[in-house]
């Protein structure tokens, strides 16, 4: 599904992504761990489209085709969905009118009929269910005022509307208590099947007790340096990243 | 004055006045023979006069103005996209300057109620005693010759405790077809004590051929406790251009709101002077404006803050494309009585290209010492995160840059409380806005 070949990125003169490759076939969850610095949210901002980093050389595809030809919003449609680590507030948006218009645009792109106001606010209502989401978070501007709980709910939330193959989420774990951790993984383990994919960016362990991943990697310098199942996340929370370091510093 | 800051092309104005024969008794004529001198010695304002530092009037008045005459021919059909939406409010229709009294709608009135054409209520003793009393003509050389050609406009009267429950529409159509048009409209709202009223005025152009010019003045006495909003809808085409001047004085315990809202006209030039003469007095003062081409808005306000425990809360916000350009100057005065003062200001604006220019002075005057006053001022592009959040969610550029665009004007609008004026502006403002695309 998603093909990531030698991708070597920059953001502004400082080179951040140095030869990382990735492949993520339908259904499988990745996890991707490293410590500061070493490339994650630079690999997801790449993914969504985001125009500061600019990609040097490699290769990304998405289903056979070149997502890096692709603006964000096309990507949006091909089904590559970002959850922000820090989602954006914008007044005067409401979130459900917002919502409307992408899932809308996501539909239409995707040969399928626009919903109705009824038949949207019907699905909104089931989806809202899978992270405890109360109406009137809807009803507000998109994220304004919103607690780091709630905005990442809301990020879920928007992920469960509109039903990505591939979601990437950037640290969504970050700045969570427990219980709204718990309500996010449920909410994307609802998500889960054998077409959709994840890729899980994250600092802490905790995350993936309850997201299990299929494979864990550690991204280091802008590279993933190491790859295993989802026992070396509790490898790296048990001994920190030094270890990896000295690897890569021995080779 | 001198000439570096007076245009004395003042001649076709001068010829206008001498033809002229207005309504009124020999008090009002004695007036508008003062307001044409004042007028004669003052000349139009040039750039030269720190008040016009940015806006040139001098192209505008080389054109040669009709004043209206003949027969009224505006038909229903031609205001209906005009009307408020929703219920039926009472609608006070100017066509070229003048009262057509068929196609306007002013339910009989009781409690002494009186929302009528200016022109024949001139020598109604609430009338001779506001009248061109406030806005001075003396040194505002617009107002003087508005007040020079007094007639026609709307005069409302809310007697002590009457809570007018229908909400009034002031009109204006402007008909530059068949050829350039001058009008003067001139408005007196009067509201006494304990009252209640909500005013929508309009301006419109039908056609887009040949120039207008619209000098309009208006007087709104705000009662003690009191309650008035009184909104101002600019829409008119690229050929008219609009000078407004509104003066308010606000009575112990009032409460007084305005938005003013521009999205049409050539070149835009608003006076907004709020008097807050007593205590306890609150206003809102909010302002859009959605520039493109080579549109020129203007908003120069005023807030005198004479008396202690007033509350003023001010919000512009402008939106500017192409190669227009805007100004905006707040000025707040509060007065070494005016204790206890709370003042606020703020002007955002948002540049959709680099042709685009916004000049913004925020100018506070404080001769008190316990007061809360705050001004700020923002110009920028837009929110580069915001549209990259919304594009992130498969919604097209132009469509993102339309929803940021038009959630920051709906923040102005919101704060408009006559319904069917808000549902009418929403796709005006929408409909500009989409056009609005690098």
């Amino acid at each position: 599904m998603l093909h990531i070949k030698n991708l070597v990125a920059k953001i502004d003169s400082k080179q951040i992504l140095n030869g990382l490759s990735l492949d993520v076939k339908p259904g499988e969850v990745h996890a991707i761990m490293g410590p500061n610095g070493s490339g994650k949210s630079t690999l997801a901002s790449v993914l969504a489209g985001r125009e500061e980093y600019e990609v040097i050389s490699g290769e990304v595809s998405f289903l056979g085709e070149d997502l890096l030809e692709m603006s964000p919003e096309e990507r949006a449609r091909k089904g590559v969905f970002l959850a922000f680590q820090y989602p954006v507030e914008i007044p005067g948006v409401s979130n459900a009118n917002f919502l409307k218009t992408a899932l809308n645009e996501v539909r239409k792109a995707n040969g399928k009929a626009p919903l109705d106001s009824k038949d949207f606010l019907l699905l909104m209502k089931e989806r809202m269910k899978l992270v405890e989401m109360d109406k009137s978070m809807t009803q507000r501007s998109v994220n304004e005022g919103f607690s780091g709980g709630e905005k990442k709910r809301n990020e879920v939330f928007q992920m469960a509307m509109l039903e990505p193959l591939l979601s990437v989420m950037d640290e969504t774990d970050s700045g969570l208590d427990i219980d709204a951790l718990r309500i996010v993984a449920n909410g994307v383990n609802a998500l889960r099947n054998k077409e959709r994919s994840f890729i899980v960016i994250t600092h802490y362990q905790r995350l993936l007790e309850y997201i299990v991943p299929d494979f864990v990697h550690v991204l280091y310098n802008g590279r993933i340096v190491k790859s295993g199942p989802k026992e070396l996340a509790l490898e790296l929370e048990a001994k920190g990243y030094d270890w990896i370091k000295e690897e890569m510093q021995a080779v | 004055m001198n000439s570096l800051t007076q245009n004395k092309d003042t001649a076709n104005f001068l010829d206008a006045f001498k033809d002229f024969n207005g309504p009124g008794n020999g008090t009002l004529s004695g007036i508008r023979r003062d307001a044409i001198d004042s007028f004669s010695a003052l000349g139009f304002p040039t750039t030269g006069n720190e008040e016009w530092k940015y806006t040139n009037v001098a192209p505008i008045l080389k054109n040669t103005f009709h004043s209206a005459s003949g027969t009224l021919t505006l038909s229903s059909d031609e205001i209906r996209p005009f009307c408020l939406t929703g219920k039926e409010s009472i609608r006070l229709v100017f066509e070229n300057g003048r009262f057509n009294q068929e196609l306007s709608s002013i339910p009989e009135q009781s409690k002494g109620i009186i929302i009528a054409n200016l022109a024949l209520h001139c020598d109604h003793p609430i009338a001779k005693e506001h009248l061109a009393k406030h806005a001075s003509y003396k040194q505002a050389s617009f107002v003087a010759l508005n007040t020079a050609f007094v007639n026609e406009g709307a005069f409302i009267y809310i007697p002590d405790n009457v809570v007018l429950e229908q909400e009034v529409h002031l009109m204006y159509v402007h008909d530059t077809r068949k050829t350039s048009v001058v009008v003067y409209p001139r408005n007196l709202i009067v509201t006494g004590k304990h009252s209640k009223v909500r005013i929508a005025e309009s301006s419109h152009s039908l056609g887009e051929v040949h120039q207008g010019l619209i000098n309009s003045v208006t007087e709104i006495i705000v009662g003690e406790n009191a309650s008035v909003e009184f909104d101002k809808v600019q829409n008119e085409n690229a050929t008219s251009n609009h000078i407004s001047h509104t003066e308010v004085l606000q009575a112990r315990n009032s409460v007084f709101s305005i938005c003013t809202v521009t999205l049409g006209g050539n070149m835009v030039r608003n006076n907004l002077h709020i008097q807050l003469l007593d205590e306890n007095c609150e206003t809102h003062l909010n302002g859009l404006y959605i520039t493109q081409k080579n549109q020129l808005v203007d908003n120069h306000t005023l807030v005198d803050h004479a008396r202690p425990n007033c509350v003023s809360n001010e919000l512009y916000k402008g939106i500017l494309d192409d190669q227009s350009q805007g100004v905006f100057n707040g000025k707040v005065f509060v007065r070494q009585d005016a204790q206890k003062t709370n003042a606020y200001q703020s002007n955002k604006n948002i540049l959709l290209s680099d042709d685009a220019s916004i000049n913004t002075k925020p100018q506070l005057e404080i001769f008190a010492d316990d007061v809360k006053c705050s001004h700020g001022a923002t110009t920028g592009k837009l929110d580069e995160e915001a549209l990259f959040y919304l594009r992130s969610r498969g919604i097209g550029e132009k469509e993102a840059k339309a929803f940021l665009n038009i959630a920051f004007a709906a923040d102005v609008i919101n704060k408009i409380n006559i319904a069917g004026l808000r549902d009418r502006l929403m796709p005006l403002i929408e409909a500009k806005l989409n056009k609005t695309e690098n």
